[in-house]
């Protein structure tokens, strides 16, 4: 038995195991070469499309045409700085800049507001009040969008940002709540009767206690209704009619529809588009995959 | 109805996270104190009003005035009043195009569960392991999920066209033969859809499998181990049962996505060329036969629909597969 389990399990194959707290000063391991070659394969095949837009913007229409899978040869830089000086471009990166903002702040603000009373206080309406949020999560945008259409024209905020940072904040709320209330549920008691020993009321202590504890749970909150609210297509497809309101989703297809000869063209401003949530990706992405890792585990 | 299954897979996620933690999480929250309880009311009020007066207004109204407008034959200006009752309905399920993308829907429902499943599990028990690089792999598999539907869908749609950079490699790596019209050909155009959302979407899944499996304890496999167990017997004994929940709850958002699929057939076949490529959703039909047909009634009637057809299959999923996860959370959740 000893000599079958010697096959895979050793100490090194525990401390693999194990995962990477535990041993945190060890030297690292090379794993075997098979993991590698998969993971790269996979790496290539998530990232060479992104690639293959970036590079195109580095190109010429000829270039595209004769060989439609090669590289910038020579780079020209034309496509990119031609996008950059266009009013289009800053104007829509502008919108979707206020849209993103504005909606994220609502998001957060509101959010964690009602899950902090769903996490502390005690009521009667407490169970239903989380259904309600809960629910939300059946009713997605989509659905929806046609009679919201409805409301957001009934109440004169068609074709206007407003008109789509309100619905973008309300649609966010069911998100949110699930990530924070346990997030909130989880500080400890001990801290709040603390707090009321030293004669600070439930308002005092969610302002001076909770806002600072929950701070990672409000941060991954934010990145995902930022990066949620830049990408969205289907609200401001129904109500932004002028070019002027467009956000950059809109900006890219109105864009790729109208240069469609001028591949290069769209390729640069498409690359140009998706370039802020990238950055904002990769400089926020531990607290966004850990975040969903917390969402999912409790 | 539909308050249940979303109270039930969080109170479950809650539940498990306070037991995880070791957290002695009484049921009950910190009691109220007698005196002050018209100051509770107040504070409740003002924290949670805005919330919910927000998500009311936009979420669960515009649902409601869906399921009224449904009933008319309206073209979205001034009141409704021609009363068609349920002739939306009949005529929507009687259209061989709805037909079509019911069709579609489930098709790309099935599809995404059994080729992203399997993949993203393996690729998650591969990459759990101690290897150089790990934090940077996690990242750069997730920046398709971080792109905007808008930006995947115009970058595909040009490197997929029949002059594009797919059928250019093809031709260079000598599989000429295996050149096509990626997006126009209607035997193809459904592969193509669920190649792009699985390139798209997979990344998601991984990264979800593999939170699911480093909360999985160490001394489950140290033990198995020292019983003799193989390197499968502990992948099939060990892993994909404790990795269950996790799979569940992925199930179940990848299905509630297909169900609600839009943004990427919209920008890569529009609404007109999806119906004959054979890519066409419910929304793609929603929006084309609703706004952009100015008949704002039947539009509402096909929200109606997807808002059932979702939500029926959410239950059934619910009762048959999530029943497990959720022991207790539907009392619990009500109360």
């Amino acid at each position: 038995m000893s000599a079958r389990t010697e096959a895979w399990y050793s100490p090194a194959r525990s401390r693999a195991l194990r995962g990477r707290r535990r041993d945190k000063g060890k030297p690292e391991k090379w794993g075997s070469p098979l993991v590698y070659f998969v993971a790269l394969l996979f790496i290539a095949v998530c990232v060479a499309p992104v690639l293959y837009i970036v590079l195109g913007g580095f190109r010429t229409n000829a270039q595209i045409t004769t060989s439609p899978a090669g590289l910038p040869d020579p780079w020209v830089t034309t496509n990119y700085s031609n996008v950059l000086k266009s009013n289009t471009f800053w104007g829509e990166f502008a919108n979707s800049l206020i849209v993103g903002v504005a909606s994220t702040i609502g998001i957060v603000v509101l959010g964690l507001m009602v899950s902090f009373v769903i996490a502390r206080y005690d009521f009667k309406f407490k169970g239903a009040m989380y259904s309600l949020f809960a629910a939300g999560l059946m009713f997605p945008l989509v659905i929806a969008i046609t009679p919201l259409y409805i409301v957001i024209k009934d109440i004169g905020l068609e074709d206007s940002l407003a008109g789509v940072i309100v619905p973008e904040i309300a649609f966010g709320l069911p998100t949110t709540v699930i990530i924070l209330v346990p997030f909130l549920r989880a500080i400890p008691r001990e801290i709040e009767e603390a707090a009321t020993i030293d004669g600070t009321s439930r308002l005092g202590f969610f302002f001076r206690m909770v806002m600072p504890l929950s701070l990672p749970g409000v941060v991954t909150v934010g990145i995902l209704a930022f990066i949620g609210s830049w990408n969205n297509y289907v609200l401001p497809l129904y109500i932004l009619n002028t070019d002027t309101n467009f956000t950059l989703p809109l900006g890219v297809q109105q864009f790729s529809s109208q240069y469609s000869q001028d591949t290069a063209k769209v390729l640069a401003f498409t690359s140009l588009a998706m370039l802020p949530a990238l950055i904002f990706f990769s400089i926020f992405q531990k607290r966004i995959v850990g975040g969903l890792t917390g969402a999912v585990k409790g | 109805m539909s308050e249940t299954l979303g109270t039930d897979t969080a109170t479950d996620r809650q539940s498990q996270g306070a037991a995880r933690a070791g957290d002695a999480a009484t049921p009950s929250p910190p009691a109220v104190r007698r005196r002050g309880r018209g100051r509770m009311r107040l504070e409740i009020a003002a924290l949670s009003g805005p919330a919910i007066i927000v998500f009311v207004a936009f979420v669960i109204f515009p649902v409601v005035l869906a399921a009224y407008y449904g009933f008319y034959k309206w073209d979205g200006y001034g009141p409704a009043t021609d009363w068609v009752g349920l002739n939306n309905y009949r005529l929507i399920l009687t259209d061989p195009a709805f037909q079509d993308v019911l069709w579609h829907s489930f098709l790309i429902l099935v599809l995404s569960l059994v080729i992203q499943g399997p993949v993203a599990i393996g690729l998650a028990i591969l990459l759990n392991q101690r290897i150089r690089g790990r934090s940077l792999i996690r990242v750069l598999i997730f920046v398709p999920y971080i792109i905007s539907e808008v930006i995947v869908g115009t970058g595909w749609s040009l490197m997929l066209q029949s002059s594009g950079a797919m059928n250019d490699l093809l031709k260079h790596i000598g599989l000429g033969s295996l050149q096509h019209d990626w997006i126009a050909d209607p035997h193809l155009a459904l592969w193509t859809l669920m190649a792009i959302i699985s390139w798209k979407y997979i990344g998601f899944a991984v990264i979800l499998m593999l939170a699911g499996l480093q909360s999985i304890p160490d001394e489950l496999f140290e033990a198995a181990a020292i019983d003799g167990a193989s390197y499968w017997q502990i992948q099939r004994r060990i892993t994909l049962p404790l990795l269950g929940p996790t799979i569940r709850i992925w199930a179940f958002l990848s299905i509630i996505g297909s169900l609600q699929l839009f943004d990427l057939v919209y920008i890569i076949w529009g609404q007109y060329v999806a119906g004959t490529a054979g890519t066409s959703t419910m929304a793609i039909y929603m929006v084309a036969q609703g706004r952009s047909a100015g008949s704002y009634g039947y539009g509402s009637a096909v929200a109606v629909l997807m808002f059932l057809i979702s939500l029926t299959v959410a239950l059934i999923y619910q009762r048959l597969v999530l029943r497990r996860d959720l022991r207790g959370a539907i009392t619990e959740g009500a109360s």
